[in-house]
């Protein structure tokens, strides 16, 4: 169980869309995490890597700057199984190259531009991610 | 000063994914839980997300270019083809199996657990395998 929390979340998706609307603002690009990611891997098209580092120390530094700020901890509860765990990085690293784009580059800044590819995507990985939970949670009782 | 905007876009982005508890698998999962204990704090979040983004991409787009530099860099295709629904979708099962993406995967490893380094590790080899594939023709055909 975790809680239903309206406020936070809403709060949340704010900050997430300023981030968007402040990287489009400023660089002219799509925050697509998987993208900033893997294009930080071989092979290399372009010289924007110092860009792209910039984007993925910014969000590993958020959580240690917010937990220093609000004194609280934040609550993460993963499962510790590694088979499973490897399985679905596997997953979402090759799919999210895959289909060009994630959470963030289909999902938030895709349908806010109205595109019908990224449209196609969200539905795809939340159609998928439902029935895998609801395969695994309830059909197979994990 | 890409880089330092892009490092302030990084940090709220990740503060953002901390105060929704999108970082938290447990709450993706039960987000995703539509049968079970849904928790739909995260469809506020995606909501919330997707109109200020709306609203902020639509300002930006009629200054007609950006800040910092001489153009947009948005992606220009619309085609829906097999490569974007299949990788988007085992994306989804991924996503579904651990109830991480890649923004929470990254942010998660400040944290320091292993089981979020282990699916960091897993999902860096996944895009390298990605992008050697869809670099290699020959291969590109045979995935099709």
């Amino acid at each position: 169980m975790t809680d239903f929390t309206p406020l936070s979340a809403a709060i949340g998706g704010l900050l997430i869309g300023l981030a968007a609307v402040l990287m489009m603002m400023t660089t002219g690009r799509i925050a697509g995490v998987s993208g900033y990611l893997s294009r930080l891997l071989p092979p290399y098209s372009d010289d924007a890597t110092a860009v792209r580092l910039s984007f993925v120390v910014g969000l590993v530094l958020a959580p240690l700057i917010y937990q220093t700020v609000s004194a609280e901890p934040i609550a993460t509860s993963i499962n510790p199984n590694v088979v499973l765990l490897i399985a679905a990085g596997l997953l979402v690293g090759f799919g999210s190259v895959w289909g060009g784009g994630c959470t963030s580059g289909h999902g938030v800044c895709g349908l806010a531009r109205f595109s019908v590819r990224s449209l196609a995507a969200t539905a795809a990985f939340m159609a998928t991610g439902i029935v895998t939970v609801f395969v695994t949670r309830h059909l197979l009782g994990g | 000063m890409q880089v330092l905007a892009t490092l302030i876009s990084g940090l709220l982005f990740g503060c953002g994914l901390v105060v929704s508890g999108l970082i938290n698998p447990a709450k993706v999962l039960n987000f995703l839980d539509l049968a079970g204990t849904w928790d739909p704090s995260l469809a506020i979040t995606m909501a919330v997300a997707v109109v200020t983004t709306a609203i902020g991409y639509r300002l930006a787009f009629e200054r007609g270019r950006p800040l910092l530099d001489s153009s947009f860099h948005v992606p220009a295709g619309n085609a829906i083809d097999g490569k974007l629904l299949v990788g988007a979708g085992l994306f989804g099962i991924g996503w579904g199996l651990a109830g991480f993406c890649p923004g929470p995967a990254i942010a998660a490893l400040s944290i320091g657990s292993s089981p979020a380094l282990t699916f960091f590790v897993a999902m860096l080899a996944g895009m390298a395998v990605a992008r050697g594939v869809a670099s290699s023709p020959n291969l590109t055909g045979v995935m099709r």
